[in-house]
């Protein structure tokens, strides 16, 4: 018995990235059931998928004690794959075939602004709560507001500004918690807020500015809606990382 | 052939994130600006060109289709390799800060969406007062 075990999982390990074709289908199956069957259509089979997504990714990372979810078991590391950087924003740019450019052009001005209110707001959000949990220097409470703009964001600025490790850690899961409550809540609450139209999208992606929550946020709520939210979101970490080390951590030193 | 739609999309990537990194560069962070934007605006200018629109057959399109389809399995992929386990350990204030830091992102979507569309409407009845 073991040794047919050792077999199915060597077959899992060598054939990674094909093998998590097969996880991922009947995971996208199993989910599209459950929508149909349990929520009788309500919840959106992307948005069951995703949430099942991460409640694998939390058995992966209590069973291996990794950082990358399922993918540290070995049976599992080709969804690793599948999953990586570089096939989200594959996949993310291919969405933007049959995107409309006029779309686009319509919100510049209000998708700029968004962005800096996007940034602006989850700093300031993270410094109140680095404050309210009482750090009292620059240096930290700007690493940790940094981590809540996102996960990329708190270490880029905590390493420029020589933050303390548990500190770093901490900004990267105040950003982590971000992207996936954006992930989570965005389908429940897309209809509430007007989240229905390409520009409402844009503005969107400027707010959230996390890439994989706005990705997967847009996908359970309407797929015609990715390529918008995504447009904007690309530009955040990128000003993330340019304002929090400099503009926002000289702010933040005036008061503290 | 369908490797063209594969093609295309990768070629909009490599140069959109070498405009993304060289902007990071330019501004002396190490980030890359804005690349999956610019692949993506890359992708709009080339499919939606005329020259496309005479040269390419349907197994390009399906080539591009293909990806498009692929987005949301890839989520679902991405989400199950997150560390969730970190977000969920990193203490009261991480989560805290999360959550209201979107919760308040939430609240100001529907107030730019309505300021942006009275701005829009001022705008057509100037031209219409002109």
């Amino acid at each position: 018995m073991n040794a047919v075990f050792e077999v199915a999982q060597n077959i899992m390990i060598n054939n990674g990235l094909v093998m998590s074709f097969l996880f991922i289908g009947l995971l996208m199956w199993f989910s599209t059931i459950i929508s149909k069957y349990l929520t009788k259509g309500r919840i959106h089979s992307s948005a069951i998928a995703i949430i099942l997504g991460l409640v694998l990714a939390y058995v992966g990372g209590v069973l291996t004690g990794g950082n990358k979810g399922i993918a540290d078991i070995a049976a599992f590391t080709g969804v690793g794959v599948l999953g990586s950087s570089m096939l989200r924003d594959f996949t993310i740019v291919s969405t933007a075939y049959g995107a409309s450019i006029s779309e686009i052009k319509k919100c510049g001005i209000v998708g700029i602004i968004s962005l800096l209110l996007g940034v602006v707001s989850a700093f300031l959000i993270g410094a109140i709560f680095a404050v309210c949990f009482g750090y009292a220097d620059a240096v930290s409470i700007t690493t940790i507001a940094a981590g809540t703009v996102t996960f990329v964001v708190g270490p880029v600025t905590g390493s420029a500004l020589g933050a303390s490790s548990p500190v770093i850690t901490i900004s990267i899961a105040a950003g982590v918690v971000k992207s996936i409550a954006v992930m989570v809540v965005t389908p429940f609450a897309a209809k509430r807020i007007g989240l229905t139209t390409p520009k409402a999208a844009m503005i969107y992606g400027g707010l959230m500015g996390t890439t994989s929550g706005v990705a997967a946020g847009l996908a359970a709520t309407d797929t015609k809606l990715v390529p918008y939210g995504a447009m904007t979101a690309t530009f955040y970490t990128g000003l993330g990382c340019l304002l929090c080390p400099t503009v926002l951590f000289w702010l933040t030193r005036l008061m503290f | 052939m369908t490797i063209y739609g594969a093609a295309i999309i990768a070629g909009c990537m490599f140069v959109g994130s070498f405009i993304g990194d060289a902007l990071g560069g330019l501004m002396g962070i190490d980030a890359n600006v804005g690349g999956v934007g610019f692949s993506m605006l890359f992708l709009i200018l080339i499919t939606g060109s005329d020259l496309f629109g005479k040269k390419s057959s349907a197994a390009t399109s399906e080539g591009l289709e293909y990806w498009q389809s692929m987005y949301i399995p890839v989520v679902a992929a991405m989400t199950a390799s997150q560390n969730v386990v970190q977000a969920v350990s990193g203490g009261v204030m991480a989560v805290l800060a999360g959550l209201i830091a979107v919760a308040v992102g939430f609240a100001l979507l529907p107030v730019l969406n309505n300021m942006f569309k009275s701005y829009e409407v001022e705008r057509e009845t100037e031209v219409k007062g002109e």
